[in-house]
C-alpha cells in the first residue's frame, strides 16, 4: 500500500510546554536584555487589531451619543436648575475673585504656560483601546507615524501632562500615561525651581493622586498648592508642560527629601481626546 | 483546520473586546479578564494542548501592544491553559461549576503572579492593599463574567469546531 509520508509532529503536552516556557523565557530575556524593538511584529499585528479597535470605538460613541439624546429632555431640566444654583454660587465666588489680588498674578503666569504649549506643533489623538488589565495605565491612539509622531513624544490634554509615547505604528501609537506605576517624570516647582521625580502609584490612583519624591526642601517653602511642571533637566518631557498642584507634603524617612502627592488637572478616567506634541526634547536640545 | 482558524478569531475578539468594549463596563474602573476565562475554557473544553496555545497567543497579543517585555503574559496564560487542560478527562464540561471555579483560581493566579513578578520586585510591598482594591474584585468580576461567556465559548467549541478526540489527552491512560 501506497502510504503518504507523514510529516505531522506529535509532541506530548509537557514537552511542548517546555519548549514553549523557553521560547517565552527567551523572549522575555531577549527584549529586557537588549532592548531588541518588537516594532515589526507589531506592525504585522496592528493590521489586524487597530481597525478593528477604531471601529468599536467609533461605534460606542456612537450609541453613548445615541443614549444621551435620549436622556437629553430629562436632563435638561435638571441641568437647568443646576446651572441656575451654579450662577448664583459663580457670582459672589467671582466677587471673590475679584478681590484677590494673588490670583491674578497665578492667572497671568498660568497664561504664559499656555502660551508655552502654543509653541509646539501638535496632533490631536482620540484614545481608542486601554490597557487590558487592571495593573497599568497605558492606552493606544489613532494617530501614529503617519502623522508624524514619534516614540517619546509627550502627550498632553488639554490642562497637563497626560504622558509618554512608548510605541509607534503606521496608524496608531501606545502611550504609557504618568499615572502608571511604572512612570516616573523629572518636573521642578514653579516658586522655588527645586527639582523632584514625580512617580505614578497604583495605590493613589483611586485618590487621583500621583506621589512625589527626592524633593530637596530645607526651608519648607514648597507647601500644598505649589504648581509642579516638567524641568528643564528632563530628558524626555519637554519643559514647562503642567503636571498638577501639591497636595501634601510629608518628610522622607532619610531626613533629607521630602515627598508628597500631586493632584493632577487632568480627568484620567474619563479621558477620550489627547493632544500629542510632535516634537521630542532632544530634538530641541540639538537644535540649541 | 477549521477550528484553528475559529480558534484564531476567537482569540482576536477576546482581545478586542478587552482592550475596548469591556473598559466601558468597569465597575470602580476594575475590568474582569475575559483571556482568562476564554483559556480556562479552552483548556477545559479541549485539552492541555488547546489551553496551552490559546493561552500563549492571546498572552501574546498582549504582550505585544501592551507589554514591557514580549513574553511576560503570554507565559503567565499558556501555563493557565495547561493546567485547566487536565480538568479536561476528570471534569464534565457541560457543568457551569467547574469552568466558574477555575476562572475564579486562575484569575487570582494570574494577578498574584503579576503583582510578584512586576511589583514586588520594585519594591512595593502592600499586598493586602492591592489585594483588596485589584486582585480580589478582578476575580469576582471575572468570575461573574465566566457564568455568562463560558456558555459562549461552549456554543464555539461544540459547534463551530470539530471536538477533539479524547483519549489524546487523557491522563489516565500511560503512555
Amino acid at each position: 500500500m501506497n502510504k503518504k509520508p507523514q510529516f505531522r509532529i506529535n509532541l506530548k503536552s509537557k514537552h511542548l510546554l517546555a519548549i514553549m516556557t523557553i521560547v517565552c523565557i527567551v523572549a522575555i530575556v531577549g527584549t529586557f536584555a537588549s532592548g531588541v524593538g518588537t516594532e515589526q511584529m507589531q506592525e504585522t499585528a496592528g493590521l489586524f487589531v487597530v481597525p478593528f479597535q477604531k471601529g468599536i470605538e467609533h461605534l460606542s460613541g456612537q450609541v453613548e451619543n445615541m443614549l444621551e439624546t435620549f436622556k437629553e429632555k430629562k436632563a435638561l431640566v435638571e441641568e437647568n436648575e443646576d446651572l441656575k444654583f451654579q450662577l448664583e454660587n459663580l457670582m459672589s465666588e467671582n466677587n471673590k475673585l475679584l478681590q484677590d489680588q494673588t490670583e491674578l498674578t497665578d492667572l497671568q503666569e498660568l497664561y504664559q504656560l499656555d502660551q508655552e504649549y502654543g509653541d509646539f506643533p501638535k496632533v490631536a489623538a482620540r484614545i481608542i483601546s486601554k490597557d487590558p488589565g487592571n495593573w497599568y495605565d497605558t492606552f493606544m491612539i489613532n494617530k501614529g507615524s503617519n502623522d508624524g509622531i514619534r516614540v517619546d513624544n509627550n502627550v498632553i490634554a488639554g490642562k497637563g501632562l497626560v504622558g509618554i509615547v512608548t510605541n509607534v505604528g503606521p496608524n496608531w501609537s501606545t502611550v504609557r500615561s504618568i499615572i502608571d506605576d511604572a512612570s516616573h517624570v523629572s518636573a521642578m516647582t514653579v516658586s522655588t525651581q527645586d527639582n523632584l521625580v514625580v512617580e505614578g502609584d497604583l495605590e493613589l490612583i483611586d485618590e487621583g493622586k500621583l506621589r512625589f519624591v527626592q524633593l530637596y526642601d530645607q526651608e519648607n517653602k514648597v507647601t500644598a498648592g505649589e504648581r509642579i511642571i516638567t524641568s528643564n533637566i528632563s530628558e524626555k518631557y519637554v519643559e514647562g508642560l503642567f503636571i498638577g498642584y501639591v497636595s501634601g507634603v510629608e518628610q522622607d524617612t532619610n531626613n533629607l527629601t521630602k515627598v508628597g502627592t500631586i493632584v493632577s488637572p487632568v480627568d484620567f478616567r474619563h479621558l477620550r481626546d489627547v493632544l500629542v506634541i510632535t516634537i521630542n526634547k532632544q530634538d530641541i536640545l540639538s537644535e540649541e | 483546520m477549521r477550528s484553528k482558524i475559529i480558534l484564531c478569531f476567537t482569540i482576536l475578539l477576546t482581545f478586542l473586546l478587552q482592550s475596548t468594549l469591556i473598559n466601558k463596563i468597569a465597575i470602580g474602573s476594575i475590568t474582569p479578564n475575559l483571556p482568562v476565562i476564554l483559556c480556562i475554557s479552552m483548556g477545559l473544553m479541549r485539552g492541555r494542548k488547546s489551553g496551552l496555545w490559546v493561552g500563549f497567543f492571546s498572552g501574546l497579543l498582549i504582550d505585544i501592544f501592551y507589554g514591557s517585555f514580549l513574553g511576560f503574559y503570554a507565559l503567565i496564560y499558556m501555563y493557565l491553559g495547561f493546567f485547566s487542560g487536565y480538568a479536561y478527562r476528570i471534569c464534565y464540561d457541560d457543568e457551569i461549576k467547574v469552568p466558574v471555579m477555575l476562572a475564579g483560581i486562575g484569575d487570582l493566579i494570574y494577578s498574584l503572579a503579576v503583582y510578584a513578578l512586576q511589583f514586588l520586585l520594585r519594591g512595593r510591598l502592600s499586598l493586602g492593599t492591592y489585594l483588596i482594591r485589584i486582585i480580589l474584585p478582578e476575580a469576582f468580576y471575572t468570575v461573574c463574567l465566566t457564568f455568562l461567556l463560558y456558555r459562549f465559548f461552549y456554543f464555539i467549541n461544540y459547534h463551530l469546531m470539530e471536538p477533539v478526540r479524547p483519549e489524546r489527552e487523557s491522563v489516565w491512560v500511560l503512555r
